[in-house]
Parts: C-alpha cells; sequence; structure tokens
C-alpha cells in the first residue's frame, strides 16, 4: 500500500468541504439578512429567556467519556489481534481472552460502583449519603 | 501514476459525492412517504411525480432563507459546525464497495472510492469525528436545549460506538478464518466482501449474518444509534429540546445536517450490508448476459441489499417510542458492550477450535 491510495481521501475532503462552503457563500448572495435583536436571541419557544445557558458539561458525561476511552483502546488492540488471528493461533486467542478478562472487571467494577446508572439519585452510594443526611436532620 | 490514473480516481471521488447526494435526494422522500404510509397518511405528493421532488423544493426554499447567527454563539465555532458535520459523512462512505471491480482495457478500477488496507479503521475513526460536529454545534450556540442535545449526542455516540467497534472485530476475527489461499485477517472492506462470495452447500450465500447473527444485532442497534435515529433520538428529542443541537441552526447551515443525517443513514445502511449481507455479491450469470449487464448487476444487488436495511431504518423508526435516556445509557453499556464483548470470546474460541484443533493436541 503506497501513500497514493489514500489520494481519494484529500479529494473528497477537497471536494466536501468546497461543497459546503460553495452553497453557503451562494446562500449568501440570495437570502435576506435583516438580524433582529429578538431574532439574534437564543431560542426560548418565543418569550424572552429568564435563565442564562449554562456553559459546563454535567460531570457524568465525562465519566462516559472516560469510560469509552479503555473500550476504544482495546477495541484498536483487538482489531490488531484479529488481522493476524491465524498467525497468533491460541496463544492470541489466550492473550486477548486475558486481556478481555481485564477489561470486562473493569466494566463490573463500574457497574457496581454505580458508574453506569445514569439517574444520580439511584446510585446506591448517592443515596445512602442522602439517607444519612435526612437521618441527621 | 501518470494523468490518466488521476483522473480515474477524481472520477470515482466525484461518482460517490453524486451518488450520495442524489440518494440523500431519495431518502428523505422516501422516509416521508414510508412513514406516511405506516400513518395512515399520503405523505407528500405536489412536487413532481409523487412528490419525489418534494427534497430538491425544500433545498430551494432553504437556499433562499435567511441563516442566523445568534448574538451569544461563539462565531467561529457555530460557523466551522457544518462542514464538521457532511465532511466525514462523505469520508464514511468514500471506504464502502458499491461495485465488482470493472476492467477498461488493461485498467482494472474498482467501483469503491477509496481502497486501502485499514479501511474499516478509517470507517470508525470518520464516524467518531462526526461526534465533534454535533458536540461544537451545541456548545457554540449559546443556549441550552442546543448544549443539552450536544451533550447528550455526545455520550451517546461514544456509548454505542465502543459496541459497534467490537461487533466489527468479531466480523473481522471471522473473516480472518474464511480465505484459504490469503492467510490472515484484513481490515479492507473490498476484501472483506471479497471473501463473502460463493455459497456453502450449494444455496447458502456465504454471508457474516449468518454465523455471526448476533453481531449483526448489536452492530445495527448501535449503528441506528449512531446515526440519531428513533428509537435513540433523544440528541433531537423534539418534546424535550426543540431541535436539538442545530435549534440555532436555520437556512442552509440547517440544511447541512439534515444533509449530513441522512448521508449517515445510507453510509451506515451500506456498511451493515457490506460487513454482514455480502456487499456486491450476488448472481451476475456472466457469459450468458451482456457484459455491460453482468457489470451492474453487483451494483444492482448492494443497492437492494442497502434499500432494504435503509427501509428496516424507517420502519423502526415509524413503530417504537423513544427511549428515556437512562434506558438508553443502560442498553449500551450493560447489554451491548458486555454481550459484544461476550460474542468477540466465543467466536474466537470456536474458530481456534476449528481451524488450530484443541489448544493441548
Amino acid at each position: 500500500m503506497a501513500l497514493v491510495d489514500y489520494l481519494p481521501f484529500v479529494v473528497m475532503l477537497v471536494l466536501a468541504a468546497g461543497f459546503v462552503a460553495v452553497s453557503l457563500v451562494a446562500s449568501r448572495f440570495a437570502r435576506p439578512s435583516n438580524p433582529t435583536p429578538e431574532k439574534l436571541a437564543p431560542y426560548e419557544c418565543g418569550i424572552t429567556s429568564e435563565v442564562e445557558p449554562t456553559q459546563r458539561f454535567p460531570v457524568k458525561f465525562y465519566l462516559v467519556a472516560m469510560l469509552f476511552v479503555i473500550f476504544d483502546v482495546e477495541i484498536v488492540f483487538l482489531f490488531a489481534w484479529a488481522s493476524i488471528f491465524n498467525e497468533l493461533a491460541w496463544y492470541g486467542i489466550a492473550a486477548a481472552g486475558i486481556f478481555t478478562l481485564f477489561v470486562l472487571e473493569t466494566l463490573v467494577y463500574v457497574w457496581k460502583r454505580g458508574a453506569l446508572d445514569w439517574n444520580v439519585k439511584t446510585r446506591s452510594r448517592y443515596a445512602r449519603e442522602h439517607f444519612r443526611i435526612e437521618e441527621a436532620a | 501514476m501518470d494523468w490518466i490514473d488521476f483522473l480515474i480516481v477524481v472520477l470515482r471521488v466525484v461518482v460517490v459525492f453524486a451518488l450520495l447526494l442524489l440518494v440523500t435526494i431519495i431518502n428523505v422522500w422516501a422516509e416521508r412517504k414510508v412513514v406516511a404510509d405506516f400513518q395512515n397518511r399520503i405523505g407528500p405528493e405536489r412536487a413532481g411525480p409523487f412528490g419525489m421532488l418534494q427534497t430538491v423544493a425544500d433545498g430551494l426554499k432553504l437556499f433562499f432563507k435567511e441563516s442566523i447567527i445568534p448574538a451569544r454563539s461563539e462565531v467561529g465555532m457555530f460557523l466551522l459546525a457544518p462542514f464538521l458535520a457532511v465532511i466525514p459523512a462523505f469520508l464514511i462512505f468514500l471506504n464502502i464497495p458499491f461495485g465488482r471491480p470493472i476492467t477498461i482495457g488493461d485498467r482494472v478500477i474498482p467501483l469503491q472510492g477509496m481502497d486501502v488496507d485499514v479501511g474499516l479503521l478509517i470507517v470508525l475513526a470518520m464516524s467518531s469525528m462526526a461526534v465533534y460536529a454535533v458536540v461544537i454545534a451545541g456548545w457554540s450556540s449559546g443556549s441550552k436545549y442546543p448544549l443539552l442535545g450536544g451533550v447528550r449526542a455526545t455520550a451517546q455516540a461514544i456509548s454505542y460506538e465502543a459496541a459497534m467497534g467490537l461487533a466489527m472485530v468479531a466480523v473481522v476475527l471471522f473473516s480472518a478464518t474464511q480465505a484459504a489461499d490469503a492467510p490472515g485477517g484484513t481490515l479492507s472492506l473490498a476484501e472483506l466482501v471479497e471473501r463473502q462470495s460463493g455459497t456453502w452447500a450449494g444455496i447458502i450465500p456465504r454471508w457474516n449474518l449468518i454465523p455471526q447473527i448476533v453481531a449483526f444485532v448489536i452492530f445495527f442497534i448501535a449503528a441506528i444509534a449512531e446515526t440519531n435515529r428513533a428509537p435513540f433520538d433523544l440528541v433531537e428529542a423534539e418534546q424535550e429540546l426543540v431541535g436539538g443541537y442545530f435549534t440555532e441552526y436555520s437556512g442552509m447551515r440547517f440544511a447541512m445536517f439534515f444533509l449530513a443525517e441522512y448521508i449517515n443513514i445510507f453510509s451506515m445502511s451500506a456498511l451493515t450490508a457490506t460487513l454482514f449481507l455480502g456487499g456486491w455479491n450476488g448472481p451476475t450469470w456472466d457469459g450468458v448476459l451482456p457484459v455491460w449487464l453482468s457489470a451492474l448487476l453487483p451494483f444492482v444487488w448492494f443497492m437492494i441489499k442497502t434499500y432494504v436495511l435503509v427501509f428496516i431504518f424507517f420502519w423502526i423508526r415509524a413503530t417504537l417510542p423513544r427511549l428515556r435516556y437512562d434506558q438508553l445509557m443502560a442498553l449500551g453499556w450493560k447489554r451491548l458492550i458486555p454481550g459484544a464483548l461476550g460474542w468477540l470470546m466465543l467466536t474466537a474460541v470456536v474458530l481456534g477450535y476449528r481451524r488450530f484443533g484443541l489448544p493441548w493436541s
């Protein structure tokens, strides 16, 4: 495989980007443009927005992203193993199996910790703390 | 590489590009018609025969509509997001072989945008890139609905991408043991299609669908979730989030997100057909039919398989109600990922036994 085999990728990149750019620019000359303050306000079902939009991501999304990194790295390793499956034979299956077991153990751990429960209130750890606070009060 | 080769490369890319625009026009119309039939309505019927030009009419309308840049938005990122949505959508389909290579003179022209040995990895990488468009669009709009939609989309897309990748590994593993003469696995999509040609016992086509049925189910569920389609369309749940991450987009910029979404549906169906349904494989009756018809038939088989899957996309959308967000995450992390890992190891052990015998013998 030579580097020239990737030429279509570059051609398509240029073509697609050019297509978007040309249609947006062409549309710019064809469409009206008369912004008013109301039009430029954030969408809020026709009423004036009272709450400022928060610009922060909730932490639980971050947790999912961290877990995803673990699995994505595993998938990349597994692709490498799958493409030389025949050469490695049982040695490869055993190695990939042990590796997968470790990743599965990670999954079981975060599962039991409640990291996979989306609704925070049902996470056992939070529920216990919440309960303790109620008891104290 | 002389200028004719270069011209052929450009021509292949332009064919893929034109094909994607054409199928988008058809798919938007087809979805509205199919869903309308499910709901006992008529659907679009005014523009063109059977309303087939409805998409063109809508596109023209959007072309002449004002495209607002909200006052609170991050302008640079806001303008960049449509590009990031459309470009990966085109680049995914670039890797998919849509017909048998044709021979003109002494040149063999693969009917595929790009044939490289890491095709599957590029597909996976590009479907990850598509998440950036959603996140950037949601965040840069400076409005709460797009932000929520963008954040939801990120968590959803990365959760299901893990399951999707694991299902792909199982397919690669299976096809690694399928080629008798060419040893080893392959990530080239053209090669994966090649290994699904022929039949078992003379009648059953050698599609990966049959031995890899579990991987197929996991992959297809993940594909629906990756393209943010119902019942996984929480990203753009109208009742909760107005329009999701593209709420603040209007005019031609909105049209770009729309285009990217429909290209992705088609690409994901085409990828499923390629990995599990034998791609362009099918009877071509070489020597019996005229040469041009035999060359055209693989493309027809590919389109039929892809459109069956596209129809299932529409069917599921018309049938199933939307999941709740915690159900969505639970399905991805607690069912599909452990299921895919288990299926992968089962595949590996069974294939190992069939190919290498018992490990201690």
